[in-house]
């Protein structure tokens, strides 16, 4: 079974995004969808360094759900402070000093403090501890990298660690 | 009802459209033009989409798809080349 | 009901994309120019493909493709905006090792 499917999460995401690609459900999509899942993973195995390691779902749903949220609500924020007044954002860089040891989860963290509003990664540390974030409005650098690591970063530890 | 609002929405995207294209064309620095035009693609991406809808026609989605993926790895390899100098390593 | 829904979601999503590039022109400097688009357009593109797959999937069978390119996007804006910052950083001779937080992390296995 393992030497078959090498890698099991990438077979299953195949086989949805296959399905999904052509928008239905049927036997020849279903069979085409299986030879595809088995087949692609076995041809492209020694490009993927690690396995997928399985994660802990229940964090994970309810970061997801945070981040929606985040996205959806802040970004209506977001729109106040791009069509207000110039002069009254207080752009500045800020430090967050990263605990996560996973680069999955660090690239994770990453995209997610980009996506939610106010917050745009822009740097990586070569010793991948710490991570440079621009800010488009800060009332106080430790409380918003605070808030980054209690909302974030602790979500994603419960879930790699 | 729907084609109503596809028309308003038409117009915003055009507008939208636009002032990336200022940007893109005013920079200044070579990075900004890069962002632009990496906006210009997701832009066009929804505009395609909202014609789709506007025309009844799925057909528009195949090609956001293709715009999607090129917008994606052009943005990469410019930043790559301007970070290297090369792009294939 | 499914024709203001479509509607709402078609306005909406224009909305936010066009707030995204009134982001991207009129922000001062190359950094605030980055929040505009990462966010408010990939949100408004969002919008637009929930409108899409709405508006599809009302007649005989349902129309899920737009979720994938909706992941897609989510996946991708993060990294384009990311690339091009350090592009812009590299670019910029003011940004030292020390100001970016100590080196960076895509060059230490390279060159």
């Amino acid at each position: 079974m393992s030497r078959l499917m090498p890698q099991p999460v990438i077979s299953v995401a195949l086989l949805v995004t296959w399905l999904l690609l052509n928008n239905g459900v049927s036997a020849a999509l279903l069979v085409s969808g299986v030879v595809l899942a088995v087949g692609v993973p076995l041809f492209t195995q020694h490009f993927w360094p690690e396995y997928v390691r399985t994660v802990r779902l229940v964090p994970l749903v309810r970061l997801v759900g945070i981040v929606i949220h985040d996205i959806v609500i802040a970004n209506l924020r977001m729109v106040v402070l791009i069509l207000g007044p110039v002069s009254r954002l207080r752009p500045q860089f800020i430090v967050i000093p990263v605990s996560l040891n996973e680069p999955f989860a660090i690239t994770l963290l990453a995209s997610i403090i980009s996506l939610t509003p106010g917050t745009v990664s822009a740097n990586l540390s070569g010793d991948r501890r710490s991570l440079l974030v621009h800010d488009l409005n800060v009332e106080d650098p430790d409380t918003a990298v605070q808030r980054i690591k209690e909302r974030y970063e602790r979500p994603l530890m419960e879930i790699f660690e | 009802m729907i084609d109503t609002a596809s028309r308003i929405a038409l117009v915003m995207m055009a507008i939208a459209l636009l002032l990336n294209l200022w940007r893109l064309l005013r920079g200044p620095a070579t990075a900004d033009r890069i962002f632009a035009l990496d906006t210009m693609y997701v832009n066009t991406l929804a505009l395609l989409v909202l014609l789709g809808v506007w025309r009844g026609s799925p057909l528009y989605f195949e090609a956001g798809l293709v715009i999607a993926m090129l917008g994606f790895v052009g943005t990469v390899a410019l930043c790559k080349f301007l970070l290297r100098g090369r792009i294939v390593e | 009901m499914v024709e203001i829904i479509v509607s709402f979601f078609l306005l909406a999503g224009a909305g936010f994309a066009l707030i995204g590039s009134i982001g991207l022109a009129r922000m001062p400097d190359f950094f605030t120019r980055l929040h505009g688009p990462t966010k408010a357009t990939t949100l408004g593109v969002g919008g637009m493909l929930i409108a899409s797959a709405t508006h599809f999937s009302t007649g005989p069978g349902t129309s899920l493709h737009e979720v994938l390119v909706t992941m897609f996007l989510f996946m991708t804006a993060p990294v384009s905006a990311h690339l091009v910052s350090k592009a812009a950083m590299h670019l910029d001779g003011s940004f030292t090792e020390e100001r970016r937080g100590g080196g960076d992390s895509t060059r230490e296995d390279a060159d």
